[in-house]
């Protein structure tokens, strides 16, 4: 899956977990980018992507995100095996 | 099942109309997620829980501390959500492995014991998840030293201690998670990163059980059940397929059916009323009932069996007329989504389920959905069926007198008039917590409540029970008389059921209440209406009574009370 596909579905989620329409994410967005995404909504991110694209991270990976690129770079990778 | 997000949008809704309630909750684990599902999940049942969430583990500090912010926050339900996890870890520290089941129910208890003692309030609890931690393997269910052992015991000792204590109340997580498996109920990252033990898809059901309990506590459960016939308790059309046709017992999916009409019959026993509304022709709808040999459910057990060709919003209506129940506290099963919708949206209050369309779905469907939630059972739920059946009876008989007072004379009453007593108590706590209708200032009360009334010098109780030719109704009333000077005695509780509305009983129940004045030399009788959403039939029941409006309340002198005309005659 392309990259900038994966970002939009993400962006869909990000949108409707945190119930804010106007979220609008870039590979070099950060936690501290988005007001909701705090580390509880972070949980509920997590769980409604490896929902989403039938995939499992582990707690390693997720620690070695930095924004939302490393995030999505994952998502491709793991989408592709 | 409604999901998480579901729930997080409920809390955006303006809920300022629905009922508050002051909930606390204590985990002993990360309980943030808990706290939305519980509140979101209330929502649904037209509750607005305010919610105090105690700091991450503190459930001794909270309960034991007087001065803390639990007590100031003084809730009604307080819920206590302890985790499988957090109890492998206090079973491995552990020396005497096979005494640490009663080690824990004996701490549970003495928790609940200073809550109850220290607050008016309801306590939740849950039961643990289960889970064999594998040290043992098989052999776990063999040995009283493992922790699948002693956590099964750990569980029906809470159950035990739930069935001693009327104020304490079980969200049983056992079985919620072993009916979603134990991997979709627990997530292991969030509970290794945050502490959270409940995944986010077990969420709502944890917030819809506990929901639930505090909805029935506070009454508002469901009374009766209505059917539809073709399709939804037998597969086919009677009216065509003919009576050797129909689907029930072992012919085609008939077993779908079977299991449905074994659970309804069940639901009646418990004091669920089964009603019957069906598009069909009377005599074709009941032969079945009356003569299929594979039928679980008979005539006897339907209260109202309607079955014609009106549309069915009015014969529900019909139906909840003649029962006299609230609209939102009977459900309606139907397999026609089209005729689901035609009643849903012209009676948004009435419970309408989604049957899913395969019949052999409907019990796994209905069982999740947990619609008859109840926060007791009496003795008397059992006979309610007939008691409704005889309601129906009275209802033809009344249409062949010309006057009232014939009609009543004619019914032969008899009450039977006692102070509350240890048979009664569980009965009068049900009926100030459930009677919505006639009930003049709605006060709840538990178990524990009526104990310390029916004990105290300043309070006077009465029950009353009434017979009829048709049969005996059970304990229809309740009087909490409470002394508020030395010449006056306040009604603090005036409730009647609506099954014996129009026979004179208000009469009856008020010259008894005038003996209990004199006998004990007051003066004057003060009566008080606090109006509500639902008691609105009780509104002029003082002025009906002759009482004097003095301000907020209303009174009568026992002095020239003249005893009131009535055709019940009572007895010890």
């Amino acid at each position: 899956m392309a990259t900038e596909q994966i970002i939009t579905q993400v962006n869909d989620i990000f949108k409707d977990v945190l119930e804010n329409d106007d979220i609008v994410l870039t590979p070099a967005t950060t936690a501290a980018d988005v007001e909701e995404w705090d580390s509880l909504n972070h949980i509920q991110l997590i769980v409604a992507i490896e929902k989403k694209f039938s995939i499992r991270f582990t707690t390693a990976e997720i620690y070695t995100w930095k924004n939302i690129g490393d995030m999505c770079a994952m998502i491709a990778q793991k989408t592709q095996k | 099942m409604l999901s998480f997000s579901d729930l997080k949008k409920n809390l955006k809704k303006d809920i300022t109309s629905l009922t508050p309630v002051k909930v606390a909750l204590l985990a002993d684990s990360a309980s943030q997620f808990i706290n939305t599902a519980i509140r979101g999940y209330g929502v649904e049942l037209g509750l607005k829980l305010e919610l105090y969430e105690a700091d991450y583990n503190q459930i001794e500090q909270q309960v034991y501390d007087p001065t803390s912010e639990l007590y100031a926050f003084a809730p009604s339900y307080i819920v206590i959500i302890q985790s499988t996890e957090h109890l492998l870890h206090s079973f491995y520290k552990e020396d005497n492995r096979a005494g640490f089941a009663n080690e824990v129910i004996a701490k549970t208890a003495d928790l609940y014991t200073t809550l109850s003692q220290r607050l008016k309030t309801q306590v939740i609890i849950n039961t643990y998840v289960e889970i064999n931690d594998q040290v043992f393997g098989s052999y776990a269910a063999k040995t009283k030293t493992s922790f699948l052992y002693q956590l099964r015991k750990l569980n029906l000792g809470l159950m035990d201690l739930a069935v001693e204590n009327t104020g304490l109340h079980i969200t049983d997580l056992a079985s919620l998670s072993s009916f979603k498996g134990y991997q979709n109920t627990f997530d292991t990252k969030m509970y290794i990163n945050a502490d959270m033990v409940f995944g986010i898809d077990f969420l709502p059901a944890i917030g819809q059980s506990i929901s639930q309990i505090i909805a029935s506590t506070l009454g508002k459960s469901k009374k009766c059940l209505v059917l539809d016939l073709d399709n939804t308790l037998w597969g086919g059309v009677i009216g065509d397929d003919g009576m050797e046709n129909i689907m029930i017992g072992s012919l085609g999916m008939g077993k779908a059916f079977t299991q449905l009409q074994l659970w309804c019959r069940e639901l009646k026993n418990r004091g669920i009323i089964l009603a019957v509304c069906s598009k069909n022709t009377l005599e074709i709808a009941q032969e079945p009932f009356i003569s299929h040999p594979d039928m679980v459910l008979k005539l006897d057990d339907i209260s109202l069996f309607v079955a014609n060709w009106e549309n069915k919003v009015d014969n529900i209506r019909y139906i909840q007329q003649v029962l006299n129940i609230g609209m939102d506290s009977m459900v309606f099963l139907d397999d026609n989504p089209f005729e689901r919708e035609m009643v849903k949206s012209a009676i948004p209050e009435l419970t309408v389920p989604s049957l899913p369309d395969d019949p052999a779905d409907y019990m796994l469907f209905l069982r999740e959905l947990n619609l008859f939630d109840t926060a007791s059972f009496t003795e008397d739920d059992k006979d309610r069926t007939e008691q409704y059946r005889q309601q129906a009876q009275r209802t033809s008989l009344q249409n062949n007198f010309a006057n009232e007072a014939d009609y009543l004379a004619s019914l032969d009453m008899h009450s039977r008039v006692n102070a509350v007593d240890k048979f009664t108590l569980p009965r009068v706590a049900q009926l100030t917590l459930r009677s919505n209708q006639f009930n003049l200032r709605t006060i709840r009360y538990n178990d524990a409540d009526i104990t310390e009334i029916s004990n105290s010098k300043d309070h006077f109780t009465l029950t009353f029970n009434l017979e009829d030719k048709f049969g005996d109704n059970g304990l229809i009333a309740v009087i909490i008389l409470k002394k508020t000077t030395e010449d006056n005695l306040f009604i603090d509780t005036w409730i009647m059921s609506c099954r014996v509305l129009k026979r004179g009983m208000e009469n009856f129940t008020l010259n008894n209440i005038v003996q209990v004045a004199r006998d004990n030399g007051f003066g004057k009788i003060v009566g008080e209406y606090l109006p509500t959403k639902k008691n609105g039939i009780v509104k002029d029941h003082y002025q009906n009574l002759g009482f004097t409006q003095n301000g907020d309340v209303w009174e009568l002198n026992t002095d020239n009370y003249i005893n009131k005309q009535t055709f019940i005659t009572g007895k010890q």
